[in-house]
């Protein structure tokens, strides 16, 4: 990281103020400068763009046309579009807190202080973060099929003939369990680091009073993570209705039980580069964010005001 | 008598978290073996699919299929397996990982420049403008990323772009999580006392940068880069979208290209190139993450603190 050599932005440094107060001056600009040019660039140009993209259709005679909100009346009404929206909602609904719960838990645990081994346990269960989705997928998609991995192992080892975990019924749960493996230990570690700052004292004053552990986690420690809390479940949201790595890479070994419109951000895909309709799927993106923030906005708020 | 060192990086200048830890009561608590043993199981969960890709890249393509996936089989193909892997294909492999280095020392080292410039910028400095970055950098956050791919694609695709390094570069330069996590670190991290002494004492801006604030932001630093390097080295939406050239693909990627392969008529089945080649893509990351623990645990500590 030495090797870089930062592009220092020109300074437009006045005469230094001999008034301390008056710090207010362009000089962040120097040093933000950079950030918001590219952010600009890779953000809020895409975002006006896409806007500007759902306003129209590429006819094959006439060429591009401005439709107004005819795509978004299309998208409101596309089967396709919201089966995969009541998809990714189901799989919040469940993957999410399960997720959040076991994270939660093995924070607390290696926060009370009682575990034998703890920097092991939690470097552990932290490292499938560093596994790229690509891989995990590959791997757990291995295991989960019956002629290498380990399900077809257990059958024949046992008898048994455990249901297909790639089928159409099971693919969703399966999905759930690789991106459970990928992100608890990160989730993980966002609780613990906030919990590592809670001032002992409180501990202590509780259990003066006579608190037990339990207490003191109800009482003390959930309420001072809570800002980590509702920040872990807004990332969860936001990628549960982005899930598209773990369907798409799973998707070559269960053919049939993964579609083109699995999820939103597959059928925006499919659209763009397999049917050519940037429009519509610029539309369909527009919705899903929409969707993804009015979410993310509402648990934000319920997150904060509980109990403030 | 309870001795409470109460961990306060407020009061730390640089976090050096190594202090020594809060004890929950008088006396310590006592250690608890049914929770150690919950807590293996789930260590279980976490490293049984790293088992079986350790153990399964020693196997040819004819073990994969009539082996046990969590032992070894008779003949062990590690070595020819990885050199395979290499030389495959007039050895893609190794292109795909000197693409990943690219994109990772150019986007995820541009990344931690501007998120520790830009979060120097916002901790210790009043701005026109700072509340505005601040309101627009956060809402954006929410905006699901994929969103962007599509139109960012075609803006890049008109500007000659994709299919190029810069198509997978430029986007992940731009790192919210990063310029957040800086921002916390460096309001935590440099007191403002010591940047008004360097200004007193005539450095310029930009050497109070460089001699005051940077050595003080080193473990904010390492955290960040270490995520940014997370994030472009397992970047696969990204490079699927812009890239059609195999050339240009990093191993994410070409992972999957060589996975789906098995499905195309007349495509050679190579599970253990896959298996081998997803091995070799963990194991740098998993090596970063073990030897810079102390740093990264410090730095993402030291950034929940304003939660």
């Amino acid at each position: 990281m030495t090797t870089l050599q930062p592009p220092v932005a020109a300074e437009p440094r006045p005469a230094p103020p001999p008034a301390k107060r008056d710090r207010r001056s362009w000089t962040g600009w120097g040093f933000i400068g950079p950030f918001v040019a590219v952010f600009a660039l890779v953000f809020l140009a895409p975002i006006a763009y896409s806007i500007y993209l759902s306003l129209f259709r590429d006819q094959l005679i006439g060429g591009n046309q401005f439709v107004g909100l005819d795509n978004y009346t299309r998208a409101l009404q596309d089967e396709a579009f919201w089966s995969a929206v009541g998809r990714v909602a189901l799989f919040l609904v469940i993957q999410v807190p399960i997720m959040l719960g076991i994270a939660l838990l093995v924070a607390l645990a290696l926060d009370s202080g009682r575990l034998y081994g703890k920097s092991f346990f939690r470097i552990t269960i932290f490292l499938p973060y560093a596994v790229p989705a690509v891989v995990a997928t590959l791997m757990w998609g291995f295991m989960y099929g019956t002629k290498y991995g380990l399900v077809g192992d257990i059958n024949s080892a046992f008898g048994v003939t455990l249901p297909d975990l790639l089928s159409p019924s099971w693919v969703l749960a399966s999905i759930g369990n690789i991106v459970t493996w990928e992100f608890v230990g990160y989730n993980m570690l966002i609780f613990y680091s906030a919990l590592r700052v809670v001032p002992t004292s409180l501990y202590e004053a509780a259990e003066i009073d006579g608190a037990g552990q339990w207490r003191i986690i109800s009482a003390i420690k959930l309420p001072a993570i809570r800002g980590a809390l509702v920040i872990a479940t807004i990332f969860s949201i936001i990628g549960s209705f982005q899930l598209f790595n773990e369907p798409s890479i799973l998707r070559p070994l269960a053919l049939n039980s993964i579609t083109t419109d699995f999820t939103p951000n597959y059928y925006t895909y499919s659209l763009s580069f397999n049917g050519q309709q940037h429009n519509y799927s610029a539309t369909v993106a527009i919705i899903m964010g929409v969707i993804t923030m009015i979410v993310a906005y509402v648990v934000q708020l319920r997150g904060m005001r509980k109990g403030a | 008598m309870s001795t409470t060192v109460t961990a306060s990086p407020a009061k730390n200048t640089a976090p050096r978290l190594r202090t020594p830890r809060k004890k929950h009561s008088p006396g310590k608590p006592k250690r608890n073996v049914l929770l150690t043993v919950l807590m293996a199981l789930m260590v279980l969960y976490t490293v049984v699919p790293l088992i079986w890709l350790v153990i399964n890249s020693t196997k040819t393509q004819a073990g994969l299929a009539d082996s046990n996936g969590l032992w070894f089989a008779h003949d062990f193909a590690l070595w020819d397996n990885i050199r395979t892997t290499f030389t495959y294909h007039d050895g893609i492999f190794g292109r795909w990982l000197l693409n990943t280095l690219l994109y990772v020392v150019l986007g995820a080292g541009g990344a931690t420049l501007l998120a520790v410039l830009g979060g120097y910028a916002l901790a210790k400095f009043q701005f026109p403008g700072k509340r505005a970055i601040f309101a627009v950098v956060i809402g954006a956050v929410a905006v699901p990323a994929t969103a962007l791919a599509v139109p960012t694609f075609l803006m890049f695709s008109k500007m000659g772009l994709t299919d190029t390094p810069w198509a997978v570069i430029i986007p992940s330069l731009v790192s919210p999580f990063g310029l957040y996590l800086m921002w916390v670190f460096a309001a935590e991290a440099i007191p403002t006392e010591l940047l008004e002494a360097a200004r007193m004492d005539g450095a310029s801006e930009v050497r109070t940068f460089f001699q005051v604030a940077l050595p003080l932001l080193a473990p904010g630093i390492v955290t960040v880069l270490l995520f940014t390097t997370v994030a472009t080295w397992n970047n696969y939406f990204l490079p699927l979208i812009m890239l059609k050239d195999p050339d240009w693909y990093p191993l994410t990627l070409g992972l999957s290209a060589w996975s789906s392969q098995a499905q195309t008529i007349g495509g050679d089945v190579i599970f253990n190139l896959v298996i081998t080649g997803s091995l070799l893509t963990i194991i740098p990351l998993i090596a970063a993450f073990l030897f810079l623990q102390k740093y990264w645990q410090s730095g993402l500590a030291a950034g929940s603190v304003k939660e």
